[in-house]
């Protein structure tokens, strides 16, 4: 088209500017529209809005000792509880943020004036797998937290990574306890 | 090569005339003209057709009886197993028939790799050959997931999950997959979705594996050219009765197999119903990926202080998952790593070598992902990955330039036939 439209002017070429003109937009408008009609195909496959739907959930917690664990289930996955104990928390607590592998406080993982409970997403940060030590016969790792067995991450009290493969702590979900012993997740 | 054939059939000859469909299967399947010295590992690209097509019919049959749903997918493959008539029998030969599909195109794959014949001109043969084998490892993958064992769910939650590794969106996209926050019921609904549509797809694509194949022919032992009609033979009656042989004795290892072991090859695991809420003592994953997975978990822990700089952007879980799509992509350019001015490994003296070396590194890293990553197995696992790349990378390249090659004979039929070679002994002294 460059050397066409270079040489002398006349209508011809006005006429093959008019229809690369048009050539163009319609190209354009199509592709616009194409992916346009893509975009409720590729959001179908997203979660539907029942799913989303169960996002808050309450839960009672008044009936948990010290060193006990609950797991409950939140948008399908996992949710841990555990009621630690005060050793439990120190150990956590002293730990210097140096030696962590994806370094966070022990008081940024629980509420405040709520040291006790710790809840969290209960799905190792490797590829997915539930760690164990929720149950007491479970092994709890070297840490004293939790172990996942898929591929060998140590967690410790405070569900922080200490060993293994995963690269982060285990997740904590959005919560706040609607009163001293009902927490609501999501 | 022979001309179009006249048909006599009336019937035949009108709706040829129209739509030429028996001229074109004639010339594909009846007088195309094949190298006369194939050997048996030629066998398997047809067996890998047959056994597409045994998978698509199982497939559909037990389609008719389960049921995609959380509820009821693991009772309904029971069902199958139990009520239903000859119900065991298909599922066998579709679970079977799953790990035999992998191990015939694996055994052509290797064919490829030892007569070079990825190589030009036949990249694109190639090409769409791996586009099949990531075709069915999606397929096996989702398929894998339908019966909604221990092993169905967890393997489902590790493999999604790998894409968590995308930056910035790889969380957005493990919920897209999966279309909610963990593997559930739209996620087996989907899964079961592409586990029919899939296979349809693996067929084009194998359409169009053999339309490239048929442009330049079939590779053959000695890697050399088609020069005259003397190296060829007809397909029909010669590699249709070869490879009829050779179904015979695929058809015994099948189905000794379905009949007598058929649960040799699954995982134990799979006959619990999944529990979201408990994870097996250890996640394998079918034979036919272990390499795969190993090579996922062969990157050590402390990669961030070993790399210095990549750490900020890649860490042992995204190296890991990097690696393994890599150890795929990287076959995409061996018929540019490879530039040896020859095809076949019988005239490689030192890649003949290195190629049993790769085979044997392929099955370490196999029976590696078989086994839990620590220890001995650990540091095994990683220098078979190791050598995996560098064989493809370093040693293919390098060979190229400065093996020395074995004389290739003149043509296919001087090297096969006695006049063949006297012939060409004239046309030499000629
Ligand atoms: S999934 Fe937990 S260590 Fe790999």
């Amino acid at each position: 088209m460059a050397d066409t439209s270079t040489a002398t002017a006349d209508g011809h070429e006005h006429e093959e500017d008019r229809r690369d003109f048009l050539l163009t937009s319609t190209v354009v408008v199509g592709a616009a529209g194409v992916a346009l009609a893509a975009w409720p195909f590729i959001d179908f496959m997203n979660p539907s809005a029942d799913v989303l739907a169960l996002a808050s959930l309450e839960f009672d917690l008044s009936t948990m000792e010290p060193g006990q664990a609950i797991t409950v289930t939140w948008r399908s996955k996992p949710i841990f509880i555990r009621r630690r104990t005060a050793a439990e928390i120190d150990e956590a607590k002293k730990v210097p943020l140096s030696e962590l592998k994806d370094p966070q406080a022990d008081a940024d993982r629980v509420k405040e004036g709520k040291d006790e409970w710790l809840v969290m997403i209960g799905i190792c940060t490797h590829l997915g797998c539930i760690p164990a030590g929720q149950k007491a016969t479970d092994s709890k790792g070297e840490f004293g937290g939790w172990f996942c067995p898929c591929h060998g991450s140590h967690y410790d009290t405070s569900g922080r990574i200490r060993k293994g493969p995963a690269p982060k702590n285990l997740a904590i979900p959005p919560y706040a306890f609607t009163n001293d012993t009902t927490v609501r997740i999501g | 090569m022979s001309a179009a054939p006249e048909w006599k059939n009336p019937v035949v000859r009108w709706i040829d005339h129209r739509l030429p469909v028996f001229t074109f299967t004639h010339h594909s399947v009846v007088d195309y003209p094949t190298p006369r010295n194939l050997n048996y590992w030629w066998n398997f690209g047809s067996l890998a057709g047959v056994v597409l097509v045994i998978m698509i019919a199982t497939g559909l049959f037990l389609a008719m009886h389960y049921n995609p749903s959380v509820d009821q997918a693991f009772d309904s493959v029971e069902r199958i197993m139990r009520d239903v008539n000859y119900g065991w029998l298909m599922r066998y030969m579709h679970a079977n028939g799953a790990s035999m599909f992998f191990l015939v195109v694996y055994i052509h794959m290797f064919r490829a790799l030892y007569y070079g014949s990825y190589r030009a001109p036949r990249e694109v043969l190639w090409f769409i050959g791996l586009f099949i084998f990531l075709a069915m490892m999606a397929t096996a993958f989702v398929g894998y997931t339908l019966p909604w064992g221990q092993m169905s769910f967890w393997g489902a939650t590790v493999i999604t999950n790998l894409f968590s590794v995308v930056p910035f969106f790889g969380d957005a996209i493990v919920q897209w997959l999966l279309g909610g926050f963990a593997v559930d019921n739209p996620t087996l609904n989907r899964f079961y979705a592409f586990h029919f549509l899939l296979p349809f797809v693996i067929f084009g694509l194998v359409f169009l594996h053999l339309w490239a194949l048929h442009v330049h022919k079939s590779n053959n032992p000695l890697g050399v050219d088609i020069k005259t009609d003397g190296d060829t033979i007809p397909f029909h009656p010669y590699y249709t009765a070869k490879d009829a042989f050779g179904l015979g004795v695929f058809l015994i290892v099948y189905f000794a197999f379905a009949f007598f072991e058929p649960n040799l090859l699954g995982h134990p695991d799979n006959y619990i119903p999944a529990n979201p809420l408990v994870t097996p003592p250890e996640i394998v994953p079918e034979w036919y990926f272990l390499p795969f997975y190993a090579i996922l978990r062969a990157v050590p822990d402390n990669f961030i202080d070993i790399w210095g700089i990549l750490p900020i952007l890649v860490t042992a879980k995204t190296a890991g998952v990097i690696l393994m799509f890599a150890s795929v992509i990287v076959l995409f350019l061996l018929p540019w790593l490879d530039r040896s001015p020859v095809r076949s490994a019988r005239f490689r003296p030192i890649y003949k070598q290195l190629y049993w070396l790769f085979l044997a590194d392929c099955i370490i890293l196999g029976w590696v992902g078989a086994n839990p990553p620590e220890g001995t197995m650990l540091v095994i696992g990683r220098l078979a990955t190791l050598y995996y790349f560098v064989h493809l990378l370093v040693f293919m390249p390098l060979l190229s330039r400065y093996e020395k090659t074995r004389p290739l004979p003149d043509s296919i039929s001087a090297a096969v036939t006695p006049q063949g070679s006297s012939q060409s002994a004239q046309a030499q002294g000629a």
